[in-house]
C-alpha cells in the first residue's frame, strides 16, 4: 500500500432522491482527511455508478441514500459491481438507512453502514482502516 | 475563603444570521438601528406587523400537515383521517418518480414508487386522490417543482370535471424550480425552460384560476441545505423577483399575478431570529413591490406564506424531543403571522409519519389556537426593544445580501453556474462540525445524550412493494382504455407549443385530459429542452464565504 497515494472515493447518489446536503458535507469532510473525492451528482442509476467506479479507478464506492430506496438499489448495484470487477472495493453507504436493513445492506456487501447522525470523522477513519 | 470581586464578562453571543446580540436592549437600540418607520399598522403598508388587520382574530391560520404515500386510494384514506381531525388544508406528498417526470413502469421508478409520496401517472391518480372532497371548501397545496405544469394543469382539469368553477379555486403549487436547483433536487429541464414553465403557469393561472396560487417560493429548502435565516429569506425573494421578471417581459401588469406569488419560510433555531425574520421580511419584500415592480394593489405587497416544517431542527437522536421542538416551532409561527402552518412529525427522521404523529402535530397547532391565546392579538412582540432592534438589523442584513447576489450576476446566474449551491454546501459543513465539537449546542444530540433508547418509540411506516405494481397496472389500463389518437394529437401539441415559445399550458392541460400521463408529456418537453447537467462545486471553503 502506497500511503503517499490519496484513497479515491467515488461518491454517489442513488436513484430519484434529491437530498444531497448529506451528501456534499461527508464529500467535504473526506477531502478535508485528504482523500479524491469524487461526487456524482444526483439521479445516478446502478449503471451510472459503476461507470464512474471504473473511470476514477475508486478504491472506495460511497452511497448516500435518504429518500428509502437503498434496499432495491443495493440489490440491483452488488452484481453489477461484482461483474466490472469491483467487488474487492470498499463499499459503504450512509445516510437514512432505518436499522432494521443494516443487516441486509452488510449481507449486499457493504461493509460500512453509516444512519444519520454517524461522525465525519468516524465515517473518514473507517474508510482509512478498510481500504482495500 | 474571600471571595474576589470579579467584573462580569458577558460572553458574546450572535445569531446564524450573524447579527450580535446584546444582554438588554432599550429605546435607544431601536432608535439606532431604524427606528419605528417601518412598522406601520397591522393590514397596512408596509405590513411588518401582518398582512391583514386582524390576522388570526378574524382567521386562525390554515393547518396543512404534508401527507401523501403509495397510491391515491391511500393517501385519500389519510387526507380523510386529517380533516376529520380537524386540518382545514391538505398539503400533497408525491412519490419522486412524479416529481422527476418519470412513470411508474420507466426503470428508473423501480423501487421508488409510492414510497415517499403518492404515485401519480395520470389524471385518474387525482380523480381517486381527491374523491369526495370538497375542493371548494379545502385549500389543497401540491408539493411539486419539475413537473410543475402537469400537476397544476391536472388539478385544474380534475377540479373542472368534479363541476368546480375555476375562478373560485383557491389552492397552490410549490412550482420553485430555482429553489430545486440549489436543494432537494427533483429538477428536470435546464434552468432557462423550467424558469419559462413557472412563467407559463403563473400566466396561465392569473387568467383562468385567479384564486389559485402558482407558485410558492421556498426559502425552506435553501435554509436546510444549509443557508442562514436571512439568507433563506433574501434568496427566496431573488428568486420570487425572477419569476416575476419573466412574467412581466410577457406584458403581464405586475398587480394581475403578484398577489397570487406565496411563500413557504422554515423556522428551527433561536426564536427571535425567526420572529424578526418574518417580520423583516414583510416589510422588505412590501417594499421591493412598491418601489421596485409599482405595485399598486395591497395583495401584491402581502409576504402570504406557509411557515414551520423545521425539518432541519429536528434529531434523529431521542425523537421524543421533536414534538416539544414542534410545538416551539408552531408557536414561532403563530408569533410571526404565518397564514398557513405545516410541522415536520417527531418520526420524520425515522420514516414517513404514523397517523399518531400527525395528529400530536395537528394537535399542536390546535392548542395555539384553542387553548393559549395566539388567535386572539396580532402581533403580539411588537414593540419589544428587542424584537424592534432585531428586526430593522435582519431586514438591513437581507438587503445587503440582495445587493451582494445582485451585483454578482443575479440569482439566475449564481444558480445555473452552482455558484450558491457551493456556498450553502459550505456552510452546512461548517454547521456540521461545530455541532459534532458541541461548539452549536444540539439537545440530546451533542448535550444530554442517552444512546441507544431512539427509534424502539418509532412505528415504521410499512412499504408495500405490491401496490407499485398496483400502481403500473393501473397506469396501463388507463393506457389501454384512453384514446389513443387523442393522446397522440395533444402531446403533438404540446411539443409544438414547447419549440414556438408559446404558453405551454393550454397543451398540457389538454394532455392531461385526455389521460397523457406525467412522464409521457415530460418526455416531449425533454426532446425540446434537453436535461439539467448538474454543476458540481466545491470551490466555497474559506471562513468568510463571500460570493
Amino acid at each position: 500500500m502506497n500511503a503517499a497515494k490519496p484513497i479515491k472515493v467515488v461518491l454517489a447518489k442513488p436513484g430519484l432522491d434529491g437530498h444531497d446536503q448529506g451528501a456534499k458535507v461527508v464529500a467535504r469532510a473526506m477531502m478535508d482527511a485528504g482523500f479524491d473525492v469524487h461526487y456524482t451528482g444526483l439521479r445516478q442509476t446502478p449503471e451510472q455508478v459503476v461507470d464512474a467506479a471504473l473511470r476514477v479507478g475508486a478504491d472506495v464506492i460511497a452511497l448516500s441514500s435518504m429518500a428509502g430506496s437503498h434496499l432495491p438499489f443495493c440489490t440491483r448495484l452488488k452484481p453489477l459491481l461484482e461483474a466490472a470487477g469491483l467487488g474487492d472495493k470498499l463499499w459503504i453507504i450512509g445516510g437514512n438507512l432505518p436499522a432494521q436493513d443494516h443487516d441486509a445492506l452488510r449481507a449486499l456487501g457493504f461493509k460500512g453502514v453509516f444512519q444519520t447522525g454517524s461522525r465525519l470523522d468516524a465515517i473518514c477513519d473507517f474508510i482509512k482502516a478498510n481500504r482495500p | 475563603m474571600k471571595r474576589e470581586r470579579q467584573e462580569f464578562q458577558v460572553r458574546p453571543v450572535r445569531n446564524e444570521s450573524g447579527i450580535p446580540i446584546q444582554p438588554v436592549y432599550g429605546s435607544g437600540d431601536v432608535e439606532a438601528s431604524g427606528g419605528l418607520q417601518m412598522l406601520g399598522e397591522p393590514g397596512a403598508y408596509p405590513f411588518t406587523r401582518g398582512i391583514h388587520p386582524l390576522m388570526y382574530r378574524k382567521q386562525p391560520f390554515t393547518m396543512r400537515q404534508y401527507t401523501g404515500f403509495g397510491n391515491a386510494a391511500d393517501t385519500n384514506r389519510r387526507f380523510k383521517f386529517l380533516i376529520d381531525n380537524g386540518q382545514t388544508g391538505l398539503n400533497v406528498a408525491l412519490d419522486l418518480p412524479t416529481q422527476c417526470g418519470i412513470d411508474s413502469d420507466d426503470p428508473m421508478a423501480e423501487g421508488e414508487i409510492g414510497r415517499v409520496g403518492m404515485a401519480v401517472d395520470t389524471l385518474h391518480d387525482f380523480e381517486v386522490a381527491f374523491d369526495g372532497i370538497d375542493l371548494d371548501k379545502i385549500t389543497v397545496s401540491l408539493t411539486i417543482n419539475g413537473a410543475a405544469a402537469i400537476l397544476i394543469a391536472m388539478y385544474l382539469a380534475c377540479a373542472e370535471k368534479r363541476g368546480f368553477d375555476l375562478k373560485t379555486l383557491r389552492g397552490t403549487a410549490q412550482n420553485d424550480i430555482l429553489k430545486e436547483f440549489i436543494g432537494r433536487g427533483t429538477w428536470v429541464y435546464p434552468v432557462q425552460p423550467s424558469i419559462r414553465l413557472v412563467g407559463d403557469t403563473i400566466e396561465y393561472c392569473a387568467e383562468h384560476a385567479p384564486k389559485y396560487s402558482p407558485v410558492s417560493v421556498c426559502g425552506y429548502h435553501i435554509r436546510e441545505s444549509g443557508a442562514t435565516p436571512t439568507q433563506e429569506m433574501a434568496w427566496a425573494f431573488c428568486i420570487a423577483r425572477a419569476y416575476a421578471d419573466e412574467v412581466i417581459k410577457r406584458g403581464v401588469p405586475v398587480d394581475e399575478f403578484a398577489g397570487r406569488l406565496s411563500y413557504n419560510f422554515n423556522i428551527f433555531g433561536n426564536l427571535f431570529e425567526q420572529v424578526a425574520k418574518f417580520r423583516a421580511g414583510r416589510g422588505l419584500w412590501a417594499r421591493i413591490m412598491k418601489e421596485q415592480y409599482g405595485a399598486t394593489e395591497p395583495g401584491s405587497m402581502w409576504l402570504r406564506m406557509i411557515a414551520g416544517g423545521g425539518g432541519g431542527g429536528l434529531t434523529l437522536e431521542q425523537p421524543e424531543n421533536n414534538i416539544v421542538r414542534g410545538a416551539y416551532y408552531a408557536l414561532i409561527a403563530a408569533l410571526s403571522g404565518a397564514q398557513t402552518m405545516a410541522l415536520c412529525c417527531y418520526d420524520e427522521a425515522y420514516t414517513i409519519p404514523s397517523e399518531y404523529a400527525q395528529r400530536i402535530s395537528l394537535r399542536t397547532m390546535q392548542m395555539l389556537v384553542e387553548e393559549m391565546g395566539l388567535a386572539e392579538t396580532v402581533d403580539p412582540l411588537g414593540g419589544s426593544f428587542y424584537v424592534e432592534t432585531l428586526t430593522n438589523q435582519m431586514r438591513a442584513e437581507m438587503e445587503r445580501i440582495i445587493e451582494e447576489t445582485d451585483a454578482a450576476g443575479g440569482i439566475v446566474k449564481l444558480v445555473a453556474e452552482g455558484t450558491i449551491q457551493s456556498r450553502v454546501s459550505a456552510q452546512a459543513y461548517r454547521m456540521q462540525r461545530a455541532i459534532e465539537s458541541g461548539a452549536f449546542p444540539k439537545v440530546g444530540v451533542n448535550r444530554y445524550r442517552s444512546d441507544g433508547d431512539a427509534a424502539n418509540k418509532v412505528e415504521m411506516h410499512p412499504y408495500k412493494a405490491d401496490d407499485a405494481l398496483a400502481q403500473i397496472a393501473a397506469l396501463r389500463r388507463v393506457r389501454a382504455e384512453r384514446d389513443a389518437a387523442t393522446v397522440a394529437r395533444a402531446l403533438d401539441r404540446v411539443e409544438a407549443d414547447a419549440r414556438s415559445g408559446a404558453n405551454l399550458m393550454p397543451a398540457i392541460v389538454e394532455a392531461v385530459k385526455a389521460y397523457a400521463s406525467v412522464g409521457e408529456i415530460t418526455l416531449r418537453l425533454v426532446g425540446v429542452f434537453g436535461r439539467y447537467v448538474e454543476p458540481v462545486r466545491f470551490d466555497h471553503r474559506d471562513e468568510e464565504l463571500a460570493i
